[in-house]
Parts: structure tokens; C-alpha cells; sequence
């Protein structure tokens, strides 16, 4: 899946995995870039998407680990997930 | 298709999302009449256990292990999706699947069960925790629900006295149905676009059915504010961890010295009422003591998964996780596998059966493999028999025991060799295969139902004391083998062991053994030190010749220091560092994982380690003038 440019889209996209705690917003894409994770092709977008990481979704980071701000804490709709900033970066999000 | 008479028992399986309270209902419907298993040729839990319908069937309920989709991503998930779809050879394929789902997050439940609805058997939704769900003024529209999804609800509470009666008395009902024909199963792994059209059409039910309250509950927000805080939630896991480790280690020690008494009475008793000779020795030393040997550690294990299944049922597991997961993250374990490794400062055996707790196999089994090396509460006799003797009692840096630094130095090259060993074996092991992302649902908090976790805790003491027994108490008679034949000749002056197997082990192994600085003494020590690490004190003083066995220590100290020199006490320290002196632990590890082959691999491993720094140890120590 391509990702469009920042300066293209209307509304600011931005990678998941580099939000700061406390941001809220909404899954616009989930696009897995190539180095984004060691799983097989296809897998980590599909365990992102069992986990209910689908567009629409309303997203706000609760919390973070204290070294490197890693893992995260993602609030998604009316449930909690824990996951590493590494993976986040699949999640694009405005 | 099988038409059953009504005689015979219906499969029924669980199913369900992780967190869902599967297990929790479980144990509500089928009690203590549980059974645990693995299924065959994997290391996966497979526990059923039977229920008898109000109209008098028989069903046997298979809970089987969570999932969010039947696209099978580990053993576990495996396991499910076989079982599922009729695909074990050794099962038989499910009468009925209950898919249960918890009322208060219903959203990826419900993708399930639109994926599982593709499998072509009766399916059963069971809305659980619907107490909760209630009070927080969540409101569900079951006929809404149920018509939308095409499959049947019904709601529970598995932890509420009563909570499953309505399930109960549908199940008649239900196993009327399961006799009746099935469609073929159409179901196939789901690709991206389908995952998202399930989710959209989930949530478009939920839209639909669930009325969410206006005022959300925030308990778990605001408790999640402190235990999850970057600083104050890592302080507080390890206030947590060591009232923990203080439990294991010093609330069990009252019950397992109980234990030990009891039966070392038993085996004063045989001593007295049997004659001397070969039946009184099995007895007293084969039997009894192999036996006590395993019932020891039950106090351990009780008190550790009363923890475990605790800050599970609250939902402070995932969250411990969460923390951890970045600092045990750099030694390549995954973040739960802190509780195994500490509770291995107390015994190895409690902390192997925790690493249940990891859910991705190869998580597991890196633990297992390092876990013996944390300093277990058998070596400390050892230790601090050899200590007491060789180290002099001074004070160095001025205000440090030296005896004491010694010790600190035994647990930290423990620690530090873990890590290492971890390290090490995801490199050599696993480099190939790509490191598992670290996504874990955070479930909301909820109060622990005793009721569950006493038939938990009940539970995995059957499995210990069934399972490890077993071949525990094997290895225990084998060990008493070795130092018992063959017997003494008549008119013979030394001890018994003097003339038995385990000392002929012992002169063999001096060629070998003698590099490291170990004499044909120790050599036979080590052999019913197999049994468990702090026999080999006894096992010392009866090779020297000292009656008393672990009362008396300090004469037994007196004769190492006129026996051994300094190098020598230095090795056998850095080799009970490493050993795998434990032939219970060694038998948990093949129990867990399985396998010949991990057993093999961790005593192979630990004894190069123990050679190696022993043989390091000895050599240092003689070049610098200590010898």
C-alpha cells in the first residue's frame, strides 16, 4: 500500500509509532513499510488488524515504558493494547 | 456426519478470545473434574474436563487455548484451529463450539465469531462477565445481536455463584441441536481485505446491539495512571515482586520444613521397624526420601501460582509485562518472563511450570533453558558450607562482609550468565527465525474470584505432584542405585558409598574431573547431589566419614579445609554455579517442553559452563599462589 505524502493528503498523516503520549486520532491507513518487522509479508498487517487496528478506529496513546518511551499504551475504541513503537509505525493516523 | 446415541459423551469446545474469561468459565462448568494434558507431540496445554447436562448427557468440554482468529500464528493457535476443524487425528472434532466473548469488549469477539461461523459447526456465543457489563450500564440487545450474527447468545457470569444456570439449562437444548446435520466447513485464512470487511460488519453489529453509557467506566483508567506510570509503575512491580519472592522464599520454609520432618520421621520409623540391609536402605532412602524430595517443593509451587493466577485474574499480568518488556527485552526474553526467572531464586521446578504464563513457544523455552542457572534456595547450603570454611570472616572496603561479597558474587555470576546464555541461544537458535512483535491486549482490572483460583492453584499442585512425581521418583530410586550397589563386602571399614557404583563413578571420572581441581571425594558427592543440590553436603560428610549429615556443617567445614586447598573450594563453587545438579529440574524441563532434546541441550550446556568456569576458576587461583 502506498503511502501518501504528508504535503498531499489534507489532513496531516503521521505514523503511529512516533505519536507522543496523550495524542488522539483516528486510523487512516494501516501500510506496513519493508524493515518495519521481521514477520513474513502481509503478517504483521493482518495481526494489526486482529487486534481490531482498522481504519476508523479512534486511537489515543495512554501510556509509554520509561526507556525510549517504549512499549506503547494505545486506548482503541473501548479496548487497551500494548505494543512496541517499532510495529506502531504500520499505523498511520491523523 | 455421526449421529450419537444419547448414551455416548458430546465434545463440546471453548473458545474464545485471550481474556475473555474462558478459563474462568470453565472451571465454573466442569469444577475440579478437570484433566490436564498435552496434546500429543506438542508442548500445548490441553485441558478438558466432563459436565453432566440437567437432562442427563454427558459432555466432555475441551478448553482450548485463546485466540483472536482460527489463522493459526503459533503452536497454541494451532492447536485450536485443528481442533477446530475436525483436523486432530486424535480427537474427536467438536459437537458444539462456545465461543465466549467478554460482554464489556466485545469488538474483536465478535470478528471471531463471524470467522468461526465459516467453520460449519453448531457455534454458540456466550456473552460472559455480563454482571460487569451491566453495572457499568452497558447495554446489550441480545435478540438484536443474536439475529445479527445468526448464531445464538447467551449471556454469563462465570465467576457469580449461579452465573452459568441459564447455560446450564440450555445446553438440553443445544445438544439436541449438535446431533443435527452440519454444513460443510468453508472456512480458509482470512486476507487483509477480509479481516477489515469482518471488523467493519462487527462493528456495524455493535452499533446496532450495544448501547455504550454515556458516563464510561474510568477504574481502570485511573489505576493504570500510577501502575502503568513510567517510574511509579516500575517501583511498584518490584515492591510487588519481592513481597512475592519473600512468599515463595520464606513463607513456604515453615511448611517444607514440616514436610521435610514428617518424613524424615517416616524414614526414622522404617529405619526402626524394618531390618538393616537392602529393604530398610529402599525404603528409608529409595522411597521415603524421593518421595519428600517432590513433596517439598509443593509449598513453593502453591504459594507461587496463588500469585501467578492472582495478578492474572486481575489483569495485572499483561501489565507487568508491558513494563518489563523493554528491559528484559535487551537479554532476548519476553517481557513475562520475569516471574518464572524470579521465582527460580526459590527453586527452578516452580519457576519451569510458571513459564506457562509465556504464551510464544520459543519465549518459553529460552526461559526454561535459563532458569536453572538463578540461584535456587538448594545451592545456599553449599554455598555457605564452603564459604564458612575457605572465606575468612573480614570486613573489606571497610564496611563489607567479605564472606558476603562472596555470596552477592555466586547470585550475580548467576544472574549475569542467564542473560547471557539468553542471549546466546537466541542467536544460535533463532537468529533465522524473526523476533515475535510484542502485542498484548491490556484488559480492564477485575476482582480475582477465589473460586477460580483455588481450582487453579488445585489444579497445577494434581499436575505437579502426577507428572514430576512420576519421574522424579524414578530418577530418586536410580540415584539411591548408584550409591547403594554394590553392597559393602563383610568386615569392609569405610562407608558404605566407598564401595558402591556412584564411587567407582567417582575414581572414573578423576582423569576428567582432576583439571578442575576435584578429588575422587567430591566426584562421589556429586552423584546423589543429583538428587538435589544440598545433599551433596550430607554426601560429603558421609564420604569423610562424619555422621550428622547437614546438623552438622561446621564439622564437616573443619574436615574440607584439612582435605581441600583453596583453589579446590574456589572450583566447586564455580561449578554449582553452573551445574545442572538436579536431576527433579532436569526432569520438569523434559515434562514442559516435551522433549528429550531441551533436556539434553540444557544439561549439556550447563555442565560446559560448570567445567569450563570451574577449570578457570582452579587455574586462576593456583597461578596466583592460592594453592
Amino acid at each position: 500500500m502506498r503511502i501518501p505524502e504528508p504535503a498531499m493528503s489534507e489532513v496531516i498523516q503521521m505514523a503511529l509509532g512516533l505519536a507522543q503520549r496523550g495524542f488522539r486520532g483516528r486510523i487512516t491507513a494501516i501500510a506496513v513499510q519493508p524493515g518495519t518487522s521481521d514477520l513474513p509479508t502481509g503478517e504483521l498487517e493482518r495481526r494489526l488488524l486482529e487486534l481490531g487496528f482498522t481504519e476508523g478506529a479512534s486511537v489515543e496513546i495512554l501510556h509509554e515504558g520509561l526507556f525510549g518511551r517504549d512499549p506503547i499504551a494505545v486506548r482503541i475504541n473501548d479496548a487497551t493494547v500494548a505494543i512496541r513503537r517499532r510495529e506502531a509505525m504500520a499505523i498511520l493516523v491523523s | 456426519m455421526s449421529v450419537l446415541s444419547p448414551s455416548e459423551p458430546l465434545h463440546f469446545a471453548l473458545i474464545g478470545t485471550p481474556n475473555s474469561g474462558k478459563t474462568a468459565l470453565f472451571n465454573a462448568l466442569t469444577g475440579s473434574r478437570q484433566k490436564v494434558a498435552n496434546y500429543p507431540g506438542v508442548t500445548v496445554e490441553r485441558k478438558s474436563g466432563l459436565l453432566q447436562t440437567p437432562g442427563g448427557r454427558s459432555v466432555n468440554l475441551i478448553d482450548l487455548p485463546g485466540t483472536y482468529s482460527l489463522r493459526a500464528r503459533s503452536p497454541d493457535e494451532e492447536v485450536t484451529r485443528d481442533f477446530v476443524l475436525g483436523r486432530f487425528k486424535s480427537e474427536t472434532a467438536p459437537d458444539l463450539l462456545l465461543c465466549v466473548a467478554d460482554s464489556t469488549n466485545l469488538r474483536l469477539a465478535l470478528r471471531l465469531v463471524l470467522e468461526l461461523k465459516r467453520v460449519g459447526r453448531p457455534l454458540l456465543l456466550v456473552l460472559n462477565m455480563i454482571d460487569i457489563a451491566r453495572r457499568r450500564g452497558i447495554d446489550i440487545d441480545l435478540d438484536i445481536l443474536s439475529a445479527e450474527l445468526g448464531v445464538p447468545v447467551i449471556t454469563a457470569a462465570a465467576v457469580r455463584r449461579g452465573g452459568t444456570d441459564d447455560l446450564m439449562r440450555r445446553l438440553d437444548e443445544l445438544a439436541a441441536a449438535a446431533d443435527a446435520v452440519r454444513t460443510g466447513a468453508t472456512w480458509q485464512a482470512p486476507t487483509p481485505a477480509e479481516l477489515r470487511a469482518a471488523q467493519r460488519e462487527a462493528d456495524r453489529i455493535i452499533a446496532a446491539a450495544v448501547k455504550m453509557p454515556a458516563k464510561p467506566d474510568t477504574l481502570t483508567t485511573r489505576l493504570d495512571a500510577v501502575l502503568l506510570h513510567p517510574v511509579a509503575g516500575l517501583v511498584i512491580l518490584l515492591a510487588l515482586l519481592f513481597v512475592m519472592f519473600q512468599a515463595v522464599f520464606s513463607w513456604a520454609q515453615p511448611l517444607m520444613d514440616l514436610i521435610n520432618d514428617g518424613f524424615g520421621a517416616l524414614g526414622a520409623l522404617a529405619h526402626s521397624t524394618l531390618p538393616g540391609g537392602l529393604l530398610q536402605s529402599f525404603v528409608e532412602n529409595g522411597v521415603i526420601s524421593g518421595v519428600g524430595s517432590v513433596i517439598v517443593f509443593l509449598p513453593q509451587i502453591l504459594i507461587l501460582f496463588l500469585f501467578i493466577l492472582l495478578l492474572e485474574d486481575l489483569g495485572y499480568m499483561a501489565r507487568a509485562a508491558f513494563l518489563m518488556d523493554r528491559i528484559m527485552g535487551g537479554a532476548g526474553l519476553h517481557g513475562r518472563a520475569f516471574i518464572p526467572l524470579l521465582s527460580s531464586f526459590a527453586c527452578a521446578i516452580p519457576g519451569i511450570m510458571a513459564t506457562r504464563v509465556i504464551d510464544n513457544p520459543r519465549d518459553r523455552l529460552t526461559t526454561i533453558l535459563v532458569a536453572p542457572l538463578m540461584t535456587c534456595s538448594a545451592r545456599i547450603p553449599v554455598y555457605t558450607l564452603i564459604i564458612s570454611a575457605f572465606i575468612p570472616n573480614r570486613t573489606i572496603w571497610g564496611f563489607a562482609s567479605l564472606q558476603g561479597v562472596v555470596m552477592f558474587g555466586l547470585y550475580a555470576a548467576g544472574i549475569l550468565s542467564a542473560l547471557g546464555v539468553s542471549a546466546l541461544a537466541k542467536f544460535l537458535f533463532w537468529r533465522e527465525s524473526p523476533t515475535p512483535p510484542f502485542m498484548l491486549e491490556l484488559p480492564d482490572y477485575k476482582l480475582p474470584r477465589p473460586r477460580s483460583v483455588l481450582t487453579g492453584v488445585y489444579t497445577r499442585a494434581k499436575m505437579f505432584l502426577h507428572r514430576a512425581g512420576t519421574t522424579i521418583f524414578s530418577m530418586m530410586v536410580l540415584i539411591w542405585f548408584l550409591a547403594s550397589f554394590p553392597r559393602p563386602p563383610a568386615g569392609a571399614t569405610g562407608p558404605d558409598i566407598d564401595y558402591s557404583l556412584a564411587a567407582w563413578i567417582g575414581h572414573a571420572l578423576e582423569p576428567v574431573l582432576a583439571p578442575i581441581g576435584f578429588n575422587w571425594q567430591i566426584n562421589v558427592a556429586l552423584i546423589p547431589g543429583m538428587a538435589a543440590r544440598e545433599v551433596a553436603v550430607a554426601a560429603l560428610g558421609t564420604v569423610y566419614a562424619i555422621e550428622g549429615g547437614k546438623e552438622n556443617a561446621s564439622q564437616i567445614g573443619q574436615a574440607l579445609l584439612q582435605h581441600w586447598s583453596l583453589p579446590t573450594a574456589l572450583a566447586v563453587l564455580a561449578w554449582y554455579i553452573f551445574a545442572p545438579q538436579c536431576a527433579s529440574t532436569l526432569a520438569v524441563i523434559k515434562r514442559e517442553t516435551g522433549s528429550w532434546r531441551w533436556m539434553a541441550v540444557t544439561f549439556a550446556y550447563m555442565l560446559a559452563l560448570a567445567y569450563v568456569a570451574a577449570f578457570a576458576t582452579y587455574h586462576v587461583a593456583v597461578a596466583l599462589g592460592a594453592g
